[in-house]
């Protein structure tokens, strides 16, 4: 249970992050951190204590491996996350050097031309 | 730019072909071990940079510039769509259409392995591509943070 | 007819990413695959229209083990709206977008929106689902920054950070949701829920869900976004954000996860009706005050939204029917208005209302379209805004909601001052002098506002077939969970 409440922690902590800070590097910084908190509770998900890992090696037991592996679908969907999140990572940086290259600032309460 | 001391160009050159060949392992071995075509294509991606860093920008692109590797990711895209619609033919959208194969061989698995190449070189030059793009942004920055005062707003 | 479902998904993603292939040596060929790959779309889609609902198993995996695309009323309305409104985007796209550089990107981009949000339509997997939805909203967020300048830059920003959360949150709402059922398949979960009961972790999973939805979808306390993403992108994109997105993103999603895998009860009901008249109303009273017309168009947006989300919301089928045939007026009204508010734009050069005047004398076919538009959106009989919200307040009433019904029909009397301003600024009164020299935008632009402003009113005199045939089944789909499950699992 302790393993959850940790990883919402990390998760709030994100979002802290992503709220108080006016920097817009510091507040990528938040959303990655919120990304890799669901990532863990994904992975903490599938996991089962004393597991091994989902991979059939040559020469397993095919009925003691599945007693003993841990769900390896969730893995699969960590990594489809990871590589999402890096997609969006990748634009958002982009994002804040054009950002900087117009605004000549990372200050997001300086870079507020919208407005109504 | 003209990259970094002699002691980083030596060591980036001796290393570079084995973490290339590292990350060719792991996206041919995708289908038996851990790792595929996205690990796999990461650490090429991280051996083209590793020369970028070393010898400086100039060196890298004209070796593998930019319209080759945003050629490169259509393609590897372009290709795992390819085998995706290849398994029309036996019926269904990503069949597995080829012979399976004997378990725990290289060549076995059907279309697996051949996906995971396709995946493999799309990352490997997606990366490559973003990290050039951000590169040649980041230029842009340091000219702006050299000249301050001109405040545009 | 269910080996045409992987063709939505794939004939779009082939487009971007060949069309960037072959645009290295001749540049051109983005549009032509762009108009080649929407125009074949469209007519599947329409092929798909009065088929039995149908299921896709990919790779030949049987559900709930594999991934599944699932065709059903609902789906199938939702594909007609999005592959028509794109055709016309892209027909419209392919003049207007000679203001911008980069091409073939922008239609490789427009490609990889179309797939994911078909692949948003289609698929029966939860997982899969926010796939598609983060493809669809990553290659929204790069075409509102598309045009590179102060004001894109940073309506895109604001854009990727809340739909980011919004991401996170459905991701995490997945989450909990799988380690409570064990699985990922939306038949799968509804079954599990149905028969062991909502626990406190499920009902904590469907907030993160409707949260995550409700930014992508813009209802009133999560909308910051939208007034500056939509008016920000190239005016064809805005037609799409404003007239698809949106609600293939947020509504059909957030529909879909409370019909088909919690199951719809009177406090869903409730919550949802209180978001969409909240949205009315908010909107509205913001829509006033604005100059700019896009931005003036994007609050509007967020109003009529609300009236989709209430009809939904009161459960009932007449309400279902009200708010799906406002889903499909919307998407043509607002795409028409977005587009003239484009070739506008194209041909004045401005956005500013207080700029402008008199365009009646210069822009014939523009200003016949937009003022279809504008009396179609504020609910002017014989336009077809007018019955969606007539049988939105008709359900109201018959549903006991009085006060909803007061209020949507207030909202409509107010969306019909806001544009009564708007239009006489906008097209009646005095020319500028600033203004003299313009001319009517190119053939392909007028097309498509010519067809939107068809449709505007054709719609209306087509409801009597539709609300038997396309809108009835779609209404089916959505209040009969158990043939949903028993369609995937049992086939």
């Amino acid at each position: 249970m302790i393993v959850y409440l940790l990883t919402f922690i990390l998760f709030v902590m994100g979002l802290y992050c992503l709220v108080a800070k006016k920097n817009v590097v510091k507040k990528v910084i938040g959303i990655v951190i919120m990304d890799y908190a669901v990532n863990l509770l994904l992975i903490l998900v599938g996991y089962r204590r004393g597991g091994v890992a989902p991979i059939l090696l040559k020469g397993m037991d095919r009925a003691k491996f599945t007693t003993q592996s841990v769900d390896p679908l969730p893995q699969a969907l960590v990594l489809t996350s990871i590589v999402i999140g890096l997609g969006v990572l990748a634009l958002m940086v982009a994002l804040c050097i054009r950002l900087y290259e117009k605004y000549k600032t990372f200050d997001m309460s300086e870079i507020r031309r919208l407005r109504g | 730019m003209q990259g970094m001391t002699i002691i980083v160009k030596t060591v980036v050159r001796i290393v570079t072909s084995f973490i290339v060949l590292y990350g060719i392992y792991i996206v041919l071995y995708g289908h038996l071990t851990p790792g595929g075509g996205f690990p796999g294509g990461v650490i090429v991606a991280a051996a083209y940079i590793l020369i970028m860093l070393a010898y400086g920008k100039e060196v890298a692109l004209r070796s593998f510039g930019d319209k080759s590797a945003s050629l490169l990711d259509n393609l590897g895209a372009f290709g795992f769509l390819a085998i995706a619609l290849l398994g029309l033919t036996g019926g269904y959208f990503f069949l597995n259409f080829i012979n399976h194969g004997q378990p725990f061989r290289l060549v076995s698995a059907g279309t697996l392995p051949l996906s995971n190449i396709a995946i493999g070189v799309k990352v490997s030059a997606c990366l490559y591509a973003v990290f050039i793009a951000l590169a040649i942004f980041g230029r842009a920055v340091y000219r702006a943070m050299e000249e301050p005062g001109k405040e545009e707003r | 007819m269910h080996s045409l479902l992987p063709l939505f998904i794939a004939i779009p993603l082939g487009a971007a990413f060949l069309g960037l292939i072959i645009a290295k040596l001749w540049r051109g060929v983005g549009g032509l695959f762009a108009f080649l790959s929407t125009l074949s779309l469209m007519v599947f889609s329409f092929l798909l229209l009065g088929s039995s609902p149908s299921i896709y198993k990919m790779g030949g995996w049987i559900p709930p083990v594999g991934i599944n695309l699932v065709s059903d009323g609902l789906s199938t309305l939702m594909l007609v709206v999005i592959n028509t409104v794109a055709f016309l985007a892209i027909v419209f796209s392919i003049k207007y977008m000679e203001l911008y550089t980069a091409k073939p990107k922008y239609y490789a981009l427009f490609m990889l929106m179309m797939a994911g949000m078909n692949g948003v339509a289609l698929t029966g997997d939860m997982f899969n689902l926010f796939v598609f939805l983060e493809i669809a909203s990553i290659a929204s967020y790069a075409l509102v920054a598309f045009g590179c300048e102060h004001e894109e830059l940073e309506a895109s920003f604001k854009y990727l950070i809340l739909g980011g959360v919004a991401s996170t949150l459905v991701l995490l709402g997945i989450a909990i949701l799988y380690s409570t059922t064990g699985t990922l398949n939306m038949a799968d979960i509804a079954q599990s829920l149905s028969t062991h009961g909502a626990n406190k972790a499920s009902l904590f999973a469907l907030a993160l869900l409707v949260m995550g939805f409700g930014v992508k979808g813009a209802l009133v306390p999560f909308h910051a976004w939208l007034p500056d993403a939509h008016p920000s992108a190239p005016a064809p994109i805005s037609a799409m954000l404003s007239g698809v997105l949106i609600k293939v993103l947020g509504i059909y999603a957030l529909t879909r996860v409370i019909f088909h895998v919690f199951g719809f009860t009177p406090t869903l009901g409730a919550i949802l009706m209180g978001l969409g008249g909240l949205s009315m109303v908010v909107g509205a009273l913001l829509a006033i005050g604005q100059d700019d017309l896009k931005r003036l168009l994007a609050y509007s947006t967020i109003s009529q939204v609300g009236y989709i989300i209430l009809g939904l919301g009161l459960g009932t089928p007449l309400g279902i029917i009200g708010g799906l045939f406002h889903l499909l007026n919307h998407a043509t009204f607002k795409s028409l208005l977005f587009m003239s508010s484009g070739a506008i734009e194209y041909s004045t050069g401005t956005r500013r209302l207080s700029q402008m005047g008199g365009l009646n004398k210069r822009l014939p076919v523009t200003t016949a379209g937009s003022t279809v538009g504008f009396l179609s959106v504020s609910g002017i009989p014989p336009f077809n805004g007018f019955f969606s919200k007539l049988i939105i307040i008709v359900a109201c009433v018959a549903a006991h909601q009085y006060i909803y019904a007061g209020i949507a029909a207030f909202v409509g009397l107010f969306t019909l001052l806001y544009f009564l301003r708007v239009q006489r600024n906008l097209l009646f009164g005095d020319l500028p002098e600033s203004l003299q020299g313009i001319k009517e935008v190119p053939f392909l632009m007028c097309f498509s506002l010519v067809v939107l402003a068809v449709l505007c009113l054709g719609l209306s005199f087509l409801y009597p077939l539709m609300s038997k045939t396309l809108l009835a089944s779609a209404r089916d789909a959505l209040l009969n969970t158990s043939a949903y499950i028993k369609l995937v699992l049992g086939g």
